[in-house]
């Protein structure tokens, strides 16, 4: 039986339905109206005002491939120029290979492309590092916990080395689900409190963050790939089986596949849920050590860091956190002394 | 009873990592019985392509979920999934989407 027309141009053949309203549309006019639906995601919730300096997070990934080429095709429109911010984790035989595809899609785009790596941010630390820092602690390896938190904070250094207003993100409407599910099976409410909606407005000096692509299924953002023929790097890091979204992802991925928009449906139900007043998360205040934004006296790079740093890496992670407030005044004997590389990042 | 038929299929999204790298396959399904829809497809991809972990493109009779599959360029939904009889010269292309962006 061959594919129906386009509901939109009724010329050519329908390449895909579309996940939430089950209209049926050809690759043209899908690309078309993800475009306009990026659009219009950015300029309802104001996320990107005609002057700004937009830093795209780019990992030569499906998602920041596809903001990336949507938003340089939108900047015009939108009055906003962009720059590249790629972070180099050091991770090795995967974060490379990754790089080399930035660099490719900086040259063909004509965009300014700039590079913060975590060895040069963090005391020498590479992923790699910390990956052999934390294998031994038994259950699965944590070292996705700290990617998370420092690659945030390599991202806030990049787009202020060049200068940046805001910063974008690639993170799918999968993901923003998967970060539901995941602050749930945790018990994490304060996240779930806080995340989703449309990004942060950039609280404690931090710079305004947004995720054009929130609304957007993973699944169409690799669609829209395909059909824009945009070159994205496609392998797995070394160390994502191990890390605790993987259970996250598949349950998804089952559910999506019973009633495709689950989904959508799982961020719409966290967006509307209200704490109990006991779950509420406290006023947050600023890390003792860097100024960043924190909910405890370290913030939560610091604490990692100081962990790593100790030969303690669980010391941050979890819920307890024990052992944290009865630290070291900066400049303990056995620190090593280092200049601040800008006031947002800690040093040891 | 199906004639033999000449098919592209293709992998790519990463998807190509488990067949030795190599994204794009002629292949020629002989004669049989059966006829060649994509489930019977998947069966022969199974036993004649796939070179590792099997559990990672195929889950039961169809492909593990994240792995979209697009038939001449149009998403399978349209097109019958695992039921579509497969015609000569079609192609077949699976991309994985399981993979950080």
């Amino acid at each position: 039986m061959p594919a129906p027309p386009c509901a939109s141009c009724h010329a050519a053949r329908a390449a895909l339905r579309r996940p939430r309203s089950g209209q049926a549309l050809c690759g043209a006019c899908f690309c078309a109206a993800f475009e306009a639906e990026v659009l219009h995601t950015v300029l309802a919730g104001r996320l990107l005002p005609p002057g700004a300096v937009v830093a795209v997070g780019a990992s030569g990934g499906k998602d920041s491939t596809v903001l990336a080429h949507v938003l340089r095709a939108l900047a015009p429109r939108l009055g906003i120029s962009l720059q590249l911010v790629a972070v180099d984790e050091g991770i090795g035989g995967y974060r490379d290979a990754a790089l080399a595809a930035v660099r490719r899609q900086a040259a063909r785009w004509e965009l300014p492309l700039t590079v913060v790596a975590y060895e040069d941010l963090f005391g020498g630390w590479t992923m790699d590092a910390v990956a052999r820092s934390t294998a031994g602690s038994g259950r699965s390896r944590s070292c996705c916990t700290f990617c998370g938190v420092l690659r945030r904070r390599a991202l806030e250094e990049g787009a202020r080395r060049v200068g940046a207003t805001h910063i974008v993100t690639g993170h799918n409407a999968d993901d923003m689900a998967e970060t539901v599910l995941m602050n749930f099976l945790r018990g994490d409410a304060g996240r779930l409190a806080r995340g989703g909606g449309l990004g942060s407005p950039g609280e404690g000096g931090a710079l305004p963050r947004c995720r054009p692509l929130q609304f957007a299924s993973q699944k169409e953002v690799v669609l829209y790939a395909h059909f824009r023929r945009l070159d994205y790097f496609s392998e797995e890091c070394v160390y994502a089986p191990e890390a605790f979204r993987g259970h996250a992802r598949d349950l998804l991925k089952r559910l999506e596949a019973a009633r495709p928009s689950a989904v959508l449906d799982l961020v719409h139900s966290a967006e509307r849920l209200a704490l109990a007043p006991a779950a509420r998360p406290p006023r947050p205040g600023a890390c003792s050590r860097c100024g960043a934004l924190a909910s405890r006296t370290l913030c939560q790079a610091c604490a990692l860091l100081d962990g790593l740093n100790r030969g303690r890496p669980r010391l941050a992670i979890g819920k307890g956190r024990r052992g944290l407030d009865e630290e070291a005044t900066p400049g303990t004997p056995g620190d090593p002394v280092r200049p601040p590389a800008s006031k947002a990042v800690p040093t040891f | 009873m199906a004639a033999p038929l000449s098919v592209d299929v293709e992998f790519g999204g990463g998807a190509e990592l488990l067949f030795d790298g190599i994204k794009k396959h002629r292949v020629t399904l002989p004669g049989q019985e059966e006829p060649w829809d994509i489930r019977n497809l998947l069966i022969w991809i199974k036993k004649n392509l796939l070179k590792e972990r099997p559990e990672l493109f195929i889950q039961g009779d169809s492909v593990r979920p994240g792995i979209l599959v697009l038939i001449n360029d149009a998403d399978w939904e349209l097109l019958g999934e695992l039921d579509y009889q497969l015609q000569d010269q079609d192609s077949v292309l699976f991309i994985s989407t399981l993979h950080g962006g």
